[in-house]
């Protein structure tokens, strides 16, 4: 187009702004990551402005001190000191991964057998089953977590019936407000979250690999053991992070039906960012409990990563 | 003889299975039964014996004020959540499906992270920021960190519609000389819609119920759930949550088996990436 290097006149320089314009545009359509993260980006950016900045914003703010209403933003790492300094905070920090730890286990050991069930046994009405499991994880958490109290209560479902049935004449004080009870209502809560991960794995097995193995001389239990299993432990591995990553920070549970014993520490959060008004503290103590859960996690995800290599 | 044993066998065990998944149905379904039974139950103990039928719970829940405000409020936010996640999740979900991009794990991942990140973190910590950057509380700030958990989800929801996709649709009606925004209005969009009305349902469902976010965020005006949560602490006032709440389960419960089987139909067979 310019092979002259005398200056362009107006007509030659806009025809070839407009070359340009053209051979740009017809880079980004050719380039299909170009096109994609343009599609992408308003999601993305949505997703800097609400997860990323946040959090930055927190991670500042546990450097700060609160001073009645105001804070003073001078940095200092008073919070940190507070943090390891009162043994309350580490306790309640292990306590709560202590509690979502062994929910995590009771689910993902209870939604095996079910997802196993409905990958392998259920032939016909798939569907219907899928469905039944993943509708009350979409309804209300606080009404899901309300019927536990309402079940296990003082005057609730379970003692008020036993001693209509003539079985108890005294109700249980051990069904409520406990860590005990925080288990049962958050393995029930988070079901769904075991459940489907794990049957989209199993579902996703190669059938041929298990008559292979029956072919084999394997025995049912055998089959399960070396093919079955670990062939779907990316279902239930997703699934233990699933539940156990956000059952750490709850506070409704413990809330409604943990009492003094079943504090964990998302009430400990809660309550610096409501009465007790330390927003720096509360800040501290999520920060600290987002790296141990991190950290907790890379941590299962090496062994599981390793315990497979080595079953494989 | 031996093939008669091992039939019976697998008799055996597909009985066990099949008892285990009922039981483990009565196991999730059980607890929540509990409420739309005692919503009718004339006491305001929540006990039993039962005691006799009643719509009183009904009448109070449908004449308190609070409550219809409050109401209002989860359906206005609920609304524009649901069409705005769902919108940035079409988005982000056709990228995904459509275009091969380096780095597309990450940031599907870095997307996904409200799904796991505990709800209370991503409470307070929008909280810091709007207290920092000078924002009221209001249902906006609410409306904000519902699409934050939305979003993943409609993406999610999304792939699973458009993962199966022929591209080559779209590729025919270019070349029968369709522009871009003809062939998404006429190939796209129509093979996309149940995906987008199951998303539009799960993700009005989502912020209709969410408890949490809401918690940290709401300035004086209230959603539903921050309504029951007010209520909790009175005993009398219980029964008329029960009325209530079996009226939100009962909703949800269709509005999701509903998307639910609109999203899955069809694309049972070859999806992965089911939440």
């Amino acid at each position: 187009m310019a092979e002259s290097t005398a200056p362009l006149t107006p007509p030659e320089l806009g025809e070839f702004r407009r070359g340009w314009v053209e051979r740009l545009r017809a880079l980004f359509l050719r380039s299909e990551p170009t096109r994609g993260y343009s599609l992408l980006s308003p999601t993305l950016g949505l997703m800097l402005l609400g997860l990323a900045m946040p959090v930055a914003v927190l991670v500042v703010m546990s450097f700060w001190t609160q001073i009645y209403l105001d804070f003073d933003r001078t940095p200092s790492v008073a919070n940190y000191v507070d943090f390891f300094g009162k043994a309350i905070y580490p306790k309640l920090l292990l306590k709560s991964i202590r509690i979502s730890a062994t929910v995590t286990l009771v689910t993902v050991l209870l939604a095996y057998p079910m997802a196993y069930f409905i990958a392998f046994r259920v032939k016909r009405s798939k569907l219907v089953w899928i469905i039944l499991i993943t509708v009350p994880f979409w309804t209300s958490y606080l009404l899901r977590v309300f019927a536990w109290k309402v079940v296990l209560g003082y005057n609730g479902v379970i003692n008020s019936g036993l001693i209509t049935l003539g079985v108890i004449s005294e109700p249980l004080q051990f069904l409520l407000y406990n860590p005990t009870a925080v288990i049962i209502t958050l393995a029930h809560a988070w079901a769904p979250f075991a459940i489907l991960p794990i049957y989209v794995s199993l579902e996703k097995i190669d059938r041929s690999l298990l008559e292979a193995a029956r072919d084999l001389g394997e025995g049912p239990f055998m089959t399960f053991v070396r093919v079955t299993l670990p062939l779907s432990l990316p279902g239930v591995i997703a699934a233990s992070l699933l539940v156990f990553i956000p059952t750490v920070g709850d506070y409704v549970t413990p809330t409604l039906v943990g009492g003094t014993t079943g504090i964990m520490i998302g009430n400990i959060i809660q309550s610096m960012f409501g009465k007790a008004q330390n927003w720096p503290m509360g800040a501290a103590i999520s920060v600290m409990s987002m790296m141990t859960i991190t950290l907790l996690v890379c941590a299962f995800l090496w062994f599981t990563h390793s315990f497979r290599k080595r079953v494989a | 003889m031996s093939a008669a044993k091992t039939d019976r066998n697998r008799l055996g065990r597909l009985d066990s299975f099949a008892v285990y998944a009922v039981a483990y149905l009565v196991f999730l379904y059980l607890p929540v039964l509990f409420l739309p039974l005692f919503s009718f139950n004339e006491s305001i103990y929540i006990a039993f014996p039962l005691k006799g039928f009643t719509f009183e719970w009904y009448e109070a829940m449908v004449s308190n004020a609070g409550l219809i405000a409050a109401l209002t409020n989860s359906v206005k936010v609920g609304a524009v959540v649901a069409v705005l996640s769902t919108l940035f999740g079409t988005l982000a979900a056709k990228a995904v499906t459509r275009y091969r991009m380096p780095g597309r794990g990450l940031t599907v991942g870095f997307i996904m992270i409200p799904l796991v990140i505990p709800e209370i973190i991503l409470g307070i910590a929008l909280l810091v920021l709007a207290n920092m950057g000078g924002i009221p509380l209001t249902l906006f700030t609410i409306g904000f960190a519902h699409m934050l958990l939305c979003v993943p989800f409609s993406m999610l929801v999304m792939i699973s519609r458009l993962e199966g996709f022929d591209k080559s649709l779209e590729e025919a009606a270019l070349d029968l000389g369709e522009n871009a925004w003809w062939t998404f209005w006429r190939v796209t969009f129509p093979l996309a819609i149940p995906g987008i009305v199951a998303s539009l349902l799960l993700t009005f469902t989502i912020s209709f119920d969410e408890f949490i976010l809401a918690f940290f965020l709401a300035g004086t005006d209230t959603t539903l759930p921050l309504f029951i949560w007010s209520q909790l602490r009175f005993p009398p006032r219980l029964p008329m949550v029960l009325a209530l709440g079996a009226t939100i389960l009962i909703i949800s419960f269709f509005l999701v088996a509903f998307a639910e089987w609109l999203r899955r139909r069809g694309v049972q067979a070859e999806k992965t990436s089911g939440v």
